[in-house]
């Protein structure tokens, strides 16, 4: 077993050798521009992105004239939002989303907030699913989207994605979701799921950095977005610009070797997870962040109480995870999504994100979990606060001096 | 951003952690920050009859810079005078231990620290506390 183990598989995934191995000679040999049109190097390329459509597109049930490739996630839920707030604006100027999505698409949604849509946030339930009557209330009949993401990033969640398109639907309005986490790790289905624009990339799922997709639906309805840049008329005129062919070829090598191990390696990745939550979820004052019955396989978010994430990052030095701690970010501020739960801003400081993956092995699990018990007690044998909690001092009832 | 050696320094291995008996009159306790900022500093002071510190406890909940902030601060009290102690600014553990300016608050908390619990041990001695400076705030 090597150090230290990577156990932050949301925030990107390595490279599977085998999507490696497709890619390596469309940077040699292959690099052809896949729209040059009248000799070999550019058909040789646009055959493998073709192909790599295909494979897309067999992933989440689509056909391959539905899929608009990006540079990434964040790209193509830009282009999904903007693109869709710009084609259909004659028909209305409101967009419902929820307090926990991405920032790419709480940060869209607030620049169209100042074009002048009208943006509804969504609060999300102590479990972090969204409540369907709410989202019910909050439809008019100026809505022309709603996009709540599939499985959040951060706790792991998956949304009633069927219940909330139908939802969508019912009031003529157009349904997109941020997929990133899901697409590759559970079955997404953007028929069965009743999805109009779907956004998400290559590197959560085994494949390169900079590569993206955004689904579009072509029928029932035909679904347009605006172009968000001009130039070539590239992928349909909806994206310009040059494709990224050894990306675009990984992205698709990607999504087949996902489609093909998707359940076997959710089954594995849960089993690891649960065995890893149960063992520390053990331990005193720890709580598991989220909802625990809809979820990704593969995430455990939970808060040990009385220690702060990025100090426990440390002790843990030989796991890679992430924190909700505000320390871990340039702006103090802990985690807008546990907040959004309603943890109590102690609490969402005291969280630790673990993402398991494909090369995940129970070896390192094993050895997570020992770990991180040990720099759990170590750092409360340094803390007041848990030396206050075990003499029986309610923490609550003190007034700290904030600062 | 990776940490510099004398903050993992003491980090790995603190100095001084612990709890003094917070209601002797030798003894000064300063608790401070909050848990909703992801810091608070309990630094103790054990003060003898000429004013000399003659040991220094603390526990802290914060990030590794908190912590090492913190235990630099009981490392330099031991052996000073409380006049001396009150000399300590910020800037020089923020010098000592090479913390970016993202950290700088962790150093402040900890002059806080010192300062609160020096005033402590003042009014459990019928002295006045001493007023302190706002301007970190």
């Amino acid at each position: 077993m090597e150090l230290p183990i990577y156990l932050d598989n949301n925030a990107t995934t390595p490279l599977d050798p085998r999507v490696l191995e497709a890619m390596l000679p469309y940077f040699t040999n292959k690099f052809g521009n896949a729209a040059s049109r009248n000799h070999a190097f550019g058909w040789v390329a646009e055959e493998a992105v073709d192909y790599s459509r295909e494979q897309v597109a067999k992933l989440i049930g689509c056909t391959e004239k539905e899929i608009i490739f990006t540079s990434g996630a964040t790209e193509a839920d830009n282009l999904g939002i903007k693109g869709v707030y710009e084609m259909y604006q004659d028909r209305g100027n409101h967009i419902i989303t929820a307090t926990t999505e991405h920032k790419a698409v709480l940060d869209t949604c607030k620049h169209l907030e100042k074009l002048g849509a009208k943006v509804t946030y969504l609060n999300v339930k102590e479990d972090g699913l969204i409540d369907l009557a709410e989202l019910e209330a909050a439809m008019t009949e100026q809505t022309i989207l709603v996009t709540i993401m599939y499985g959040n990033n951060e706790i792991g969640v998956i949304q009633p994605i069927k219940e909330i398109s139908a939802i969508a639907h019912k009031f003529g309005a157009l349904f997109m979701t941020d997929a990133t986490q899901a697409v590759g790790k559970i079955p997404v289905n953007v028929n069965e799921d009743g999805i109009d624009l779907m956004a998400f990339s290559a590197h959560k799922m085994y494949g390169p950095k900079g590569v993206g997709v955004l689904y579009v639906r072509r029928k029932n309805p035909r679904v347009k977005v605006t172009a968000q840049m001009d130039g070539g008329g590239h992928e349909r005129g909806m994206r310009s610009g040059t494709l990224n062919v050894p990306g675009i070829v990984g992205l698709g090598k990607a999504c087949e070797l996902c489609r093909l191990e998707m359940d076997g390696e959710a089954k594995r990745l849960s089993a690891l997870r649960d065995k890893l939550e149960a063992a520390l979820s053990q331990m005193e004052e720890s709580y598991v962040n989220g909802n625990t019955q809809h979820r990704l396989p593969h995430v455990a978010n939970i808060s040990f109480k009385y220690v702060e994430g990025e100090g426990l990052m440390m002790a843990m030095k030989d796991l890679a995870v992430s924190s909700g701690s505000a320390c871990t970010s340039a702006s103090l501020e802990p985690s807008y999504v546990l907040k959004s739960l309603g943890l109590s801003d102690d609490l969402a400081h005291s969280s630790i994100r673990f993402g398991l993956g494909r090369f995940t092995t129970e070896e390192e699990i094993d050895y997570a979990i020992e770990n991180t018990k040990k720099a759990v007690n170590h750092l409360r044998d340094l803390s007041p606060l848990w030396e206050m909690f075990k003499e029986g001092i309610d923490l609550s009832k003190i007034e700290w001096a904030e600062h | 951003m990776a940490y510099s050696e004398k903050v993992m320094e003491h980090y790995t291995n603190p100095r001084n952690v612990g709890t003094l008996n917070k209601d002797s009159k030798s003894v000064g306790t300063g608790l401070v920050g909050a848990p909703e900022c992801g810091d608070v500093m309990r630094l103790q002071i054990e003060v003898d009859e000429n004013n000399m510190i003659t040991d220094a406890k603390f526990k802290t909940f914060g990030c590794g810079s908190a912590i090492a902030s913190s235990s630099l601060a009981t490392e330099w009290l031991k052996g000073k005078s409380i006049d001396e102690a009150m000399t300590i600014d910020n800037m020089d553990i923020v010098e000592e231990l090479a913390l970016p300016p993202v950290k700088i608050h962790c150093s402040v908390l900890a002059e806080d620290a010192i300062k609160s619990a020096i005033n402590d041990y003042r009014v459990k001695n019928g002295l006045e506390p001493i007023e302190l400076a706002k301007s970190h705030h």
